[in-house]
């Protein structure tokens, strides 16, 4: 790997404020952006949590595990959220033909990643904290009440959701516009190998495998194990963050060699379609 | 060659192949601290890509550029702090308040005294009334006012400039020029300009680089290209190189 495009020499905290500040600047301008930021979540929710509870009213299963469609809801969208809430940031400089100023800027490209890993962490917080008193105030979960568990389910989800939006946003970089849909629809890839709403062992033995493979499947195995046995699976988080230790690192080289082929390519030029 | 004598830019065989395109093909040049330099050429000359690969912004394929000393794009964040530019087809985020963008990009280049600094380039760029409104809701000259001050403001030692007064209308455009020679003579700045305009040009540069499909076609003064090919304007220079009737024109002399 050539020196020239690592950018990680120097890092200036000012320089990741002044993006934060940016995009906290754009969310100020606009309460539909705001609003956005619940409206999904809590439709989600919603449905989800009334489904539950009809099902629970009819099967003494689903009565024994009270909660467990709304805690993999509520950390479904984490995953989902955290990853959008990055490359949408991220999206906003190409919507609005910013890149190349950034990019000839003194910004470097970990302070970018930086910047947009904070504003994902916002743009959660906008989003899910509201919800999360609603699932208390509807269905009577508190998602708080997983304690400690709660803060390895979320540092796992959010890691992946990073690793995921790192490597979007290098693919859009290289490709432009045309790789927009990308940044909406990866994650649902994950979905049914992540196993968010039933147990690894539904899925055929060859399919378990690839679903052993993410990070996410670990933390959803975890959740069911304390909602349903009352055991908090230390072990399963251990191996998620080493997991994700692995991808995070994989998605920053893969965005740094993105970078550098978009700088060969010229593409940073032009970031339409 | 001594740091003071060291140019400002130099390229030196620049290539730069996109697939099969030769979209800048073996340039050299070296532009003196201070000068002001005109680079002159149609659509697909290679103006951008060269102007794109002095920031650092495309990587070459061959040859090399260095900016104040500093290899780009390997040396990049040594100097990028030291440059700026401006350009009609690069946005700034039209929702954010013309005070609010510059702003970001006054912490991005760690300007002292930010506030000071936004308030003369508003009062410089006739942006005062503007500050606290949306950069979207401009009009075009405005706007292009708002990217000068972004492009001014960390006070670069090395402008560049693409089109910039592209689709603006005369009067506003030539305030812009006006504005930049002022800057260049009070900030000892070196300005590459690229432009279609050859007035602009003829006003503005002391310098005149013709491009072509990728090579540099000549290379010299504004008044001495004019003597050399016979003509009255700048954009009859232009139009013979265009369309290869500039050595003729110069053998005929």
């Amino acid at each position: 790997m050539s020196g020239h495009f690592i950018g990680m020499d120097i890092v200036a905290p000012h320089r990741v404020g002044a993006m934060v500040l940016r995009y906290l600047y754009l969310l100020r301008s606009s309460w539909t952006r705001l609003l956005e930021l619940m409206y999904w979540p809590a439709v989600q929710l919603l449905v989800w949590g009334f489904l539950q509870f009809y099902i629970a009213q009819n099967s003494g299963f689903f009565a024994r595990a009270s909660g467990v469609f709304i805690g993999a809801v509520l950390m479904w969208d984490v995953l989902f959220r955290g990853q959008l809430g990055f490359s949408v940031s991220f999206l906003e400089e190409m919507w609005s033909r910013n890149l190349s100023n950034l990019m000839i800027s003194p910004l470097r490209p970990v302070e970018f990643v930086a910047a947009l890993m904070i504003m994902s962490l916002i743009r959660l917080a906008i989003g899910m904290v509201p919800v999360t008193f609603l699932a208390i105030a509807f269905f009577g979960f508190n998602v708080y009440g997983l304690g400690l568990a709660l803060a390895a389910f979320f540092l796992n989800l959010i890691l992946t959701s990073w690793a995921v939006g790192i490597v979007v946003s290098g693919v859009l970089l290289r490709n432009g516009m045309g790789a927009e849909s990308l940044a909406w629809t990866l994650m649902f890839v994950l979905m049914p190998l992540t196993c968010v709403y039933y147990p690894v062992s539904v899925l055929p033995d060859w399919l378990q495998v690839f679903a052993w493979m993410l990070p996410p499947t670990y933390v959803f195995e975890g959740m069911r194990a304390l909602i349903m046995q009352h055991v908090f699976r230390a072990d399963l988080m251990v191996e998620a963050f080493a997991l994700n230790a692995l991808y995070f690192a994989a998605a920053v080289i893969t965005f740094l060699l993105l970078l550098e082929s978009s700088r060969r390519a010229g593409s940073l030029l032009q970031t339409g379609e | 060659m001594s740091k003071a004598r060291e140019p400002a830019i130099a390229v030196e065989d620049l290539v730069k192949v996109y697939r099969t395109t030769r979209a800048v093909d073996g340039i050299s040049f070296a532009l003196d601290n201070g000068s002001i330099t005109g680079l002159l050429g149609g659509n697909g000359a290679g103006k951008t890509t060269t102007i794109a690969m002095i920031m650092g912004l495309v990587l070459p394929t061959s040859g090399t550029v260095t900016v104040l000393g500093a290899e780009m794009p390997r040396q990049r964040y040594r100097v990028l702090q030291e440059m700026n530019f401006e350009s009609p087809y690069v946005d700034m985020p039209h929702r954010l308040t013309v005070r609010q963008n510059l702003r970001v990009f006054g912490l991005l280049y760690a300007v002292h005294d930010l506030a000071a600094r936004i308030a003369h380039l508003a009062e410089e760029l006739d942006l005062t009334e503007f500050l606290d409104r949306p950069t979207g809701k401009l009009s075009a000259g405005q706007k292009t006012r708002v990217a000068l001050a972004k492009a001014l403001i960390n006070s670069p030692r090395i402008l560049l400039l693409d089109e910039p007064t592209a689709s603006l209308d005369p009067d506003t455009a030539d305030w812009v020029r006006g504005h930049l020679e002022r800057y260049r003579e009070q900030r000892g700045a070196t300005v590459l300009l690229a432009s279609h305009n050859m007035s602009e040009v003829e006003r503005l540069c002391e310098r005149v680089i013709i491009m072509k499909r990728g090579r540099i076609e000549d290379d010299d003064s504004p008044e001495r290209l004019l003597v050399r090919y016979g003509r009255e304007t700048l954009e009859e220079v232009f139009l013979d190189v265009a369309r290869g009737r500039g050595e003729a024109r110069e053998a005929a002399q």
